[in-house]
């Protein structure tokens, strides 16, 4: 295979870094150069994006604290017990619905497109199912406070905030998790008898398996067992009330535990805090972690080269995401001919790089997020911990492809409600086409 | 066969002809029409991990009582929310009433104490090891439903194995084509004029992943298309709301329309119960009864058909017989199976029990496994299938030298 041309190059690194490549941004980096471009990139914060900010100035929910919006959008059973009409725009579905349209609205329109392609990465990579009881007024805050200030900034602390957060610690059921010899007694609901005291198992295993070291990362079920007790008291004050971290010590388990070998004695919160620590900075993570991140910008396919160097990076720099992903998209293996055009495209970049394509006029209201659930990927409603897998087999089936070509029909027939674009039919063939769904 | 029937297929196979493809799978209806049919494998596959001990309760094991204090279901007696007897060792949890009477007519088994003898306790693992009959080894190309369509090497035909579900799960992945679809009713495109020409470019795509899909989706597009007025209609009733019930419903239905289908595969969600997972009520109680509910449709619905049916259940794995600090269960070891059928010896429950006192548990926490699930699914295979050469479908495993005897 031939090596890649200038242009070649150009628009595989825009399908990379961002959700789409269009003209404008094709011409943008032909003028300042691929590496000058990253380097904007790198630093979302000096790239000013007015279009984004104007079109969520709608969304009400998403700057809402979690809660406000446990008072403002209560679960309506509640609001039929107290006598309220309820209005469909005052659900817990609606935050979910704007959280979904938020998402969709900056990767089509956001001047940030690495910073959203990392948002979304971490979001997935640090997944929580948002229909999970109180976890419907947890995510929205789990977004723009836990993921979004962290998404290019250091591991450690991306995970530390995910640990602390009401949305995970409700989701892997950390909360709850307890010392078997608490200081305080379990509560006796519903005239059932108490529950037995103990440790919950699921965020201490997820935790190593998904999270960090990844499941052949050298792990064993003791070592489950010890971050659990590591854990125990991180809770929350009140998932329905009072939605915030509380580390509650009468909860705790004060005995010593091992973890990989490692004494952990800290004493209260701060084990949980040092098995963070421990966690992050493990040669595990950082192999987990280089993988996860080379499959999402170069290829299903791994090159381990560039795997081996992507984990040197992150344990030299202490998991800096920013040196790491630099250091993905500017290996020669990222530009080798085999990586382009490799990865499929799973739905929420297909959709957003048709919208791109078309320079499409839209406001992701339901009618267009749902082709995104026919297509397989509801937004922060993948169920399982593990996420959506960032494989192309995932995203290519025959009622996966179906769905794909309808919503490119209605897409070009402008029967989106809140979508409009301009197409002809033979542009229309084009998004439809095998080559369109791949990056 | 009544006149319209028999013009129906005629014309059908003028068209196809015509596109150059054989016609074998109208033959096949055709024969269906007296009364040979093809045998049916349905694999349900149950995520999440459920809770064997709390669905089939091994009620004369006083272990189970004193490791789940607030979780156990109480053994049969008069009255509600207790365990439903099936033989004096075993009962069913309340909420799986409706399997009660297949177990008595002799339609439904029950293996318990079983699974993938592999000791990961990570869903994904797990799932994969069981998906890809190959416990223990991740490499494995293909999953082991599609190793077994490639040994039938029955004529092509798009619907020779389903899965009713959105992707195509690894259990059925491989190099033999599958068909994955969520409604027969919604299989199509609606821009039709698109068709010929968005057809021709998958099918002259190199790389297998999109041609294989898109080959497929257009093929089992017009094959449903032509054979849509003689679809029989969807049963009325019976079947639990949601996606589970519905997709058993779209299985009877591409049964009973003798399309060719071998094999089907459906899933059900939400076994994960770390927290507050009930007694005879609450949330897992309401997944029993929703698998029931549908499993029982599904018979009612296929009536005689159940002959030519097996039904499978599989989940990745069991969990912790005692009950964890939340009123719930975390991931385990060994599970429980169901096999239902009208050829299945029912009214048993297989298996040997291997205890529940502290000594006897797998790594001193979980249920022994005593029935490997590729026993089970192996016998359902050669003595249902016909399938002769198991090590093709799993292989490396070596079979136990007696049968559980499961099928008639």
């Amino acid at each position: 295979m031939a090596l890649l041309n200038q242009e070649q190059k150009t628009i595989h690194f825009l399908n990379r870094v961002s959700f789409g490549a269009t003209q404008e941004e094709i011409e943008k980096v032909t003028r300042m150069g691929i590496s000058a471009y990253l380097e904007e990139q790198l630093r979302p914060e000096r790239i000013p994006d007015p279009l984004v900010e104007e079109k969520l100035a709608r969304l009400k929910t998403v700057r809402l604290s979690s809660k406000d919006l446990l008072e403002l959008y209560p679960p309506p059973n509640q609001a039929k017990a107290r006598g309220v009409q309820i209005d469909p725009m005052q659900t817990p579905r609606y935050v979910i619905f704007e959280l979904q349209q938020a998402k969709l609205l900056r990767a089509v329109y956001s001047q940030r497109q690495l910073y959203e392609v990392m948002v979304d990465f971490w979001t997935n990579h640090f997944n929580v199912f948002a229909a999970k009881g109180a976890d419907r007024w947890l995510v929205t805050s789990y977004d723009r406070d836990t993921i979004r200030p962290h998404a290019l900034g250091k591991f450690k602390d991306l995970l530390l905030a995910t640990a602390q957060s009401p949305a995970m610690l409700f989701y892997l059921d950390n909360w709850m998790s307890v010392s078997p010899d608490a200081a305080v007694r379990p509560v006796r609901t519903n005239g059932k008898p108490p529950a037995r005291q103990g440790i919950n198992e699921n965020y201490a295993r997820e935790l190593m398996e998904l999270h960090t070291l990844g499941v052949d990362g050298g792990y064993t079920q003791k070592d489950v067992e010890e971050v659990a007790r590591c854990f125990t008291g991180w809770t929350i004050r009140h998932p329905r009330g009072e939605p915030e971290f509380r580390f509650e010590p009468r909860t705790h388990d004060r005995g010593e535990k091992i973890i990989l070998g490692t004494k952990i004695h800290e004493g209260g919160m701060e084990d949980g805090v040092k098995v963070v620590d421990l966690l992050a900075r493990h040669s595990s993570t950082a192999r987990f972690i280089a993988t996860k991140l080379v499959r999402r910008f170069v290829a299903d396919d791994l090159p381990s080269s560039l795997v081996t160097r992507a984990a040197e990076v992150f344990l030299q720099s202490d998991g800096d995401i920013k040196a790491v992903v630099h250091a993905i998209v500017s290996a020669p293996e990222f530009y080798s001919p085999q990586a382009f055009g490799a990865k499929v495209k799973k739905p929420l970049e297909f959709v957003a790089s048709a919208l791109r394509t078309l320079g499409a006029e839209t406001d992701a209201s339901p009618p267009l997020l749902r082709y995104l659930v026919r297509m397989g990927e509801p937004l922060f409603l993948a169920q399982p911990p593990t996420g959506f897998p960032d494989v192309g087999s995932t995203w290519v089936s025959p009622d996966m492809l179906l769905a794909r070509m309808n919503f490119v029909a209605d897409l070009a027939s402008n029967r989106i409600p809140g979508t409009s674009a301009k197409a002809e039919e033979n542009l229309t063939l084009l998004l439809a086409a095998p080559e369109f769904q791949r990056r | 066969m009544d006149f319209s029937r028999r013009l129906f297929l005629k014309t059908a196979s003028f068209g196809l002809l015509a596109l150059g493809m054989p016609p074998s799978f109208l033959v096949r209806a055709a024969e269906g029409e007296k009364g040979k049919w093809g045998k049916v494998l349905v694999v349900v596959f149950q995520r999440g991990g459920m809770d064997g001990l709390n669905a089939v309760i091994p009620f004369k094991d006083r272990s189970y009582y004193s490791l789940r204090p607030s979780i156990a279901i109480p053994e049969p007696a008069s009255g509600e929310e207790r365990a439903i007897d099936l033989d004096g060792f075993y009962g069913l949890h309340p909420a799986l009433a409706p399997l009660k009477s297949l177990f008595n007519k002799g339609r439904l088994a029950v293996i318990h104490a079983t699974g993938s003898p592999d000791n990961t306790r990570s869903h994904f693992d797990a799932q994969d090891y069981m998906e890809l009959g190959t416990p223990g080894i991740k490499g494995t190309p293909d999953g082991w439903l599609n190793r077994l369509l490639t040994e039938k090497r029955s004529e092509e035909n798009p619907f020779r194995a389903v899965a009713l579900t959105q992707r195509l799960p690894r259990i059925l992945a491989g190099s033999s084509p599958a068909l994955t679809m969520t409604s027969i009713e919604e299989f199509r495109l609606r821009n039709a004029l698109l068709a010929p020409t968005l057809e021709k470019l998958y099918l002259n795509v190199k790389e297998p992943l999109l041609r294989q899909a898109g080959e497929n989706m257009f093929e089992a597009m017009k094959i449903l298309r032509r054979m849509e007025a003689t679809l029989p209609p969807a049963a009325s009733d019976g079947y639990p709301n949601g996606r589970f019930g519905a997709s058993l419903k779209q299985i009877s239905r591409l049964v009973r329309a003798n399309i060719g289908l071998e094999i089907a595969f459906t899933e059900i969600e939400g076994w994960d119960t770390h927290v507050n997972q009930g007694g005879a009520a609450g949330t897992m109680a309401n997944r029993l009864k929703d698998l029931a509910e549908g499993l029982s449709a599904f018979d009612r619905d296929l009536g005689d058909r159940m002959e030519d049916v097996v039904l499978i259940t599989l989940s990745e794995f069991g969990r912790t017989v005692r009950e964890n600090g939340n009123r719930g269960t975390d991931h385990g070891h060994a599970n429980v199976m169901f096999v239902l059928g009208g050829k299945v010896k029912g009214s048993k429950v297989y298996g040997r029990w291997p205890g529940l006192e502290p000594e006897l548990l797998y790594e001193g926490r979980d249920l022994n496994l005593t029935t490997d699930f590729r026993a089970v699914c192996g016998e359902v295979l050669s003595r249902h299938i016909g399938q002769k050469d198991l090590s093709k479908v799993f292989p490396g495993y070596k079979f136990p030298s007696r049968p559980l005897g499961l099928i008639a």
